[in-house]
Parts: C-alpha cells; sequence; structure tokens
C-alpha cells in the first residue's frame, strides 16, 4: 500500500467529506481490505475523524478491516437453494478451501461468505465468486469450479 | 422571528419558531422524561422516550419531542395512558441490557415497569449515544464512537486520541445513564493504553 495510491483513489472522488463511502469503496475493492494507514490517510484528507470511519467501516458488510481473499465465494443459503442443498454445497467448499464461512484461508486465495438471497432462485443451489454466478450446482461439479480461479 | 403558539398539557405557550416540542414544553416547566437528550448537544431522536401525543381532531398522533418541531395550533398531551404504555415497553427493553441502571430504576418506578419481564441481556450500553456525541460536538476530539450495527452496536474507543484526551477530560463520564462508558474506558486503558507503560515510555 503506498499513500499515492490512496490519493489517487480519494481525489477520483473530489475528495469532500461526503465522499467516504465512495472512497472507502474504492480501497476495498482495490485491496480488498481497508488497511489501517489507508484509513488515516483518509481521514486526514477528507477531514473526517477517525471514530466516524470506523463507524462506517464496521456497518457495511462490504468492508473489510482484515485482509480478504483474491477470490470472494459466496453461498447462497435462502430458502430455494436450501432445499436444493446449498447445506451440502457449502460442506464440500468447507472441506475443498479448509476454511468457514466468514474466514479467509492462508495463502489469501478464498474468503469464504454465506448469503441469504442471491435473487436468482431458479438456478438454486447457487454459488457467486468474484460476481460471477454458477447455478444449479452439484457437489461434485464444486472443485471443478474452484479449479479455474488461481 | 415570529412566534407560534401552541398548546402543551392545556398550557399556551409561545414558542420560537424551529423550537422543537420538548424544548417549548421545557420553557413552561411541564416536565417530559428524556435519556437521550443534552441541551448542549444536536436533537438526536436515539431513545424514544420524549414521546407525546399530538392531537389531530378525531386521531392522535405519537412524535419524538425532541426531534419534532414546534407547529401553529398544535395540541399536544404529555402524560395519558397510552403514552405511559409505551414509555413503560421501552424502559422494559431498556431494563434488559442495563438491569441496575440508577436513572432508569428512577424511570421504571414513575412508569410501572417491570425490569424482568424481557430475558435479561446485560451488555449495559443502551446507545443514547451521549458520550459520542458530546465528544464529537462539544469537546471535539472524537475519541469514543460507534462501531458495528443493529445487536452488535457498541462504542469503541479510538486507542491514539483516548491515549491523550481522555484522562485530562472525562467530561463524558457523568454523563452516561447506565455507567458502562466508564467500565469501556478502563477496558480500553487496560487493554491498549496501559498507564504504566505510557508513563514508564515517557521516562525513557
Amino acid at each position: 500500500m503506498n499513500t499515492k495510491n490512496i490519493d489517487r483513489i480519494i481525489d477520483k472522488h473530489q475528495g469532500t467529506a461526503d465522499s467516504l463511502i465512495q472512497v472507502l469503496l474504492g480501497i476495498q475493492s482495490e485491496y480488498q481490505w481497508l488497511p489501517k494507514a489507508a484509513l488515516e490517510r483518509v481521514g486526514e484528507r477528507l477531514q473526517v475523524p477517525m471514530s466516524r470511519i470506523q463507524h462506517i467501516a464496521t456497518f457495511y458488510k462490504a468492508f473489510s478491516l482484515v485482509p480478504k481473499g483474491r477470490h470472494q465465494v459466496h453461498i447462497c443459503m435462502g430458502t430455494a437453494c436450501h432445499v436444493r442443498g446449498a447445506p451440502r454445497i457449502l460442506d464440500m467448499m468447507r472441506d475443498l478451501t479448509g476454511i468457514s464461512p466468514g474466514e479467509t484461508d492462508q495463502e489469501l486465495k478464498f474468503s469464504l461468505e454465506t448469503v441469504n438471497c442471491i435473487g436468482c432462485c431458479a438456478l438454486g443451489p447457487v454459488v457467486e465468486i468474484d460476481g460471477k454466478v454458477h447455478g444449479k450446482i452439484s457437489t461434485a461439479e464444486t472443485a471443478d469450479i474452484l479449479e479455474q480461479y488461481k | 422571528m415570529s412566534k407560534v403558539h401552541l398548546t402543551i398539557d392545556g398550557k399556551k405557550v409561545a414558542a420560537k419558531e424551529g423550537m422543537t416540542i420538548l424544548e417549548a414544553a421545557q420553557s413552561v416547566s411541564v416536565s417530559i422524561p428524556t435519556l437521550c437528550h443534552q441541551a448542549k448537544l444536536a436533537p438526536y431522536g436515539g431513545c424514544r422516550l420524549c414521546m407525546v401525543e399530538l392531537d389531530m381532531g378525531d386521531w392522535t398522533r405519537f412524535v419524538v419531542s425532541c426531534v419534532y418541531t414546534v407547529e401553529k395550533d398544535l395540541v399536544v398531551t404529555t402524560r395519558s395512558e397510552k403514552l405511559d404504555s409505551v414509555r413503560r415497553n421501552i424502559l422494559e427493553l431498556l431494563l434488559a441490557h442495563a438491569p441496575d441502571s440508577p436513572k432508569l430504576a428512577e424511570l421504571a418506578e414513575e412508569y410501572g415497569a417491570d425490569r424482568n419481564r424481557y430475558e435479561q441481556d446485560a451488555s449495559f450500553c443502551i446507545h443514547c449515544g451521549l458520550c459520542v456525541r458530546y465528544c464529537a460536538e462539544v469537546v471535539g476530539k472524537h475519541a469514543v464512537g460507534f462501531i458495528d450495527r443493529g445487536i452488535r452496536k457498541e462504542i469503541s474507543f479510538i486507542p491514539e486520541i483516548a491515549a491523550k484526551e481522555c484522562n485530562e477530560c472525562k467530561e463524558c463520564f457523568p454523563l452516561c445513564p447506565t455507567s458502562y462508558l466508564q467500565a469501556a474506558f478502563v477496558l480500553a486503558e487496560s487493554l491498549v493504553f496501559p498507564k504504566e507503560v505510557s508513563e514508564s515510555a515517557s521516562k525513557k
């Protein structure tokens, strides 16, 4: 992380206090998390106190204060996916990645998260990886899908 | 500035434009119970205890008096059976979190709230935001803030700021209705900026 890069993200959003969330989203998508030094720089540049940044960074689930993996795996646990076998997919994911929902593996490859509904129930069970939706998957296919992500 | 005329508990009140119902009531010494209100701070509307009833003709409306600004010809009731039940319920929910707070106990007695009505989950903080807002608006140090949301919401000291500013100030301590703030401060102090360490470090 370097200050120049953070400044570039801040400048993209006019650098005013009301663009705080946009700036944080920008940092989050570039680094997959919000490093403390970055938050301090944001507070300094946007003139927002750290208590406020901390409140917002912990309020929204989109932000993370710990490093996340390169690939975000979201397993849908909604009703439709649940009855079509989402718990089995989740167990398989656990075995393959060695991590539980909310965790990140040591190589920073995958972060696993369960979600309540992605909104495409006809495709259940659904797993979303880096924004790409994999529908109607079986436990056997799970390993093949993860293989595509390095 | 023009005056706004309204009635509070049968008393005629001439309030300044932009005043809240609560301030207007206080100006004619009608008391409305509050927890999160503080004259020095901007209206917050967090505890909902200052709820009052507005007469709308054939129906009544419940509004939070600390954030509702006065309007012409309002007819306000500050105590009724329905209001008592609203306040009782709010107090019972708060008492589940801070059963032994003296301030809550006093109000509970007045409104007949049962501290055991809801299962107790002593988290002590009732999210009135007095410490957070006082530090931000009056002291201007922003040493304490909220983190997380919903049932996990809690206050959190910013160690770098708290270590420098809080020991000399502590102005927010008497504001806390449950004493949780003091506990949180001692905990934060012992975990992230212990006294002995910072003192011996400064001697070196």
